[in-house]
């Protein structure tokens, strides 16, 4: 009796729980897209936190206004304006690419860039140098030729 | 020439500590407003004190107004209280309350008991205008030239300093509207 109550008591917690927020969709993929669009927007608020996760009472208006929008048939491009135009980039999880953080977008694939030429600079200037090592062998004058051979004459004799 | 290219790694350390060193004083909640040296939103709202009052724009066009965003629940504008009754002392500039999300008894009950320093409050309870003015908590209070214009927004407690800061731009605004 005791386990079944506390079954029933579990789950009145959770049905409760789950009942904070709920958005009627008649439209499967009006779903989709407030499920989308709230996890993509950043809490004004409490800034680490997407729309979606946020109890904040500017979360919850956000994501009022999210549902009207979808319910009047706007689309995703203009729910993000009308977010961005109140709220600025800020908004976005995914920042625009404009002026300001084009080093931010850019910069990731220049240093790329920056890299890969180093390192082809790098090994271009080794090949050469271990061409040039190899077209020059080290000249011997006369006197020095001499002494070669006598030497290896030596080691013929023993 | 190689030995001034050994200074290299140096440098970039000395840049990125600067940088570091810059972005501990940034307060990331401090963000600009999207709507700087943009217009006020449009509105029809009623009025706290009146509620038959409908209140627009038009009513405070014409002269630079310090618009305050605050609501009962929020400790943070009873701290800056004080300084807006001040600043209403002064009578330098008028202090328009948009009160945010706000029960109606509870707003006009703290009027009466901290005192009025606002020339009149939108009563925005569903803070749908906020919601157009890109708040985010309360308080905020935002500058508004002679136009209609949002010309700076300050997030938190209006205190001394802020209000000399204000001073400054308010009197750039009237120098060069």
């Amino acid at each position: 009796m005791m386990f079944r109550l506390f079954i029933i008591v579990l789950l009145s917690i959770t049905s409760a729980y789950a009942a904070i927020e709920t958005y009627e969709f008649k439209d499967k993929d009006k779903e989709r897209r407030f499920h989308e669009l709230s996890a993509d927007m950043r809490c004004p608020k409490c800034q680490n936190q997407n729309l979606a996760d946020s109890n904040a009472e500017i979360a919850q208006d956000l994501k009022q206004k999210i549902y009207q929008m979808l319910e009047a048939d706007k689309s995703d491009m203009e729910i993000v304006d009308y977010m961005v135009a109140r709220y600025g980039d800020f908004v976005l999880y995914e920042p625009r690419f404009n002026a300001q953080n084009a080093v931010l977008w850019l910069g990731p694939g220049a240093l790329l860039l920056l890299g890969l030429m180093v390192v082809i600079w790098l090994t271009r200037s080794r090949h050469n140098k271990n061409a040039e090592n190899a077209k020059q062998p080290p000249e011997l004058d006369a006197k020095q030729q001499k002494q070669l051979q006598q030497v290896l004459n030596k080691d013929k004799k023993s | 020439m190689p030995r001034l290219l050994l200074f290299i790694p140096l440098t970039l350390f000395i840049a990125l500590s600067f940088f570091l060193w810059k972005g501990l004083s940034i307060d990331p909640r401090e963000l600009p407003s999207a709507l700087i040296d943009k217009p006020f939103p449009e509105f029809e709202v009623a009025a706290l004190l009146q509620p038959e009052r409908i209140l627009t724009k038009a009513d405070f066009i014409g002269s630079p107004v310090l618009v305050n965003v605050w609501a009962t629940w929020c400790p943070s504008c009873r701290q800056e209280h004080e300084q807006l009754l001040r600043i209403a002392q002064e009578n330098k500039i008028a202090i328009i309350g948009l009160n945010y999300k706000d029960e109606r008894a509870a707003a006009m009950n703290w009027l009466q008991e901290l005192g009025n320093p606002y020339v009149f409050n939108i009563y925005d309870e569903s803070g749908m205008l906020g919601l157009d003015l890109g708040v985010y908590g309360a308080p905020e209070t935002y500058l508004l030239d002679a136009q209609g214009l949002i010309r700076y927004r300050h997030v938190g407690v209006v205190t001394g300093k802020t209000w000399q800061e204000l001073q400054v731009m308010i009197q750039n605004l009237e120098g060069n509207p």
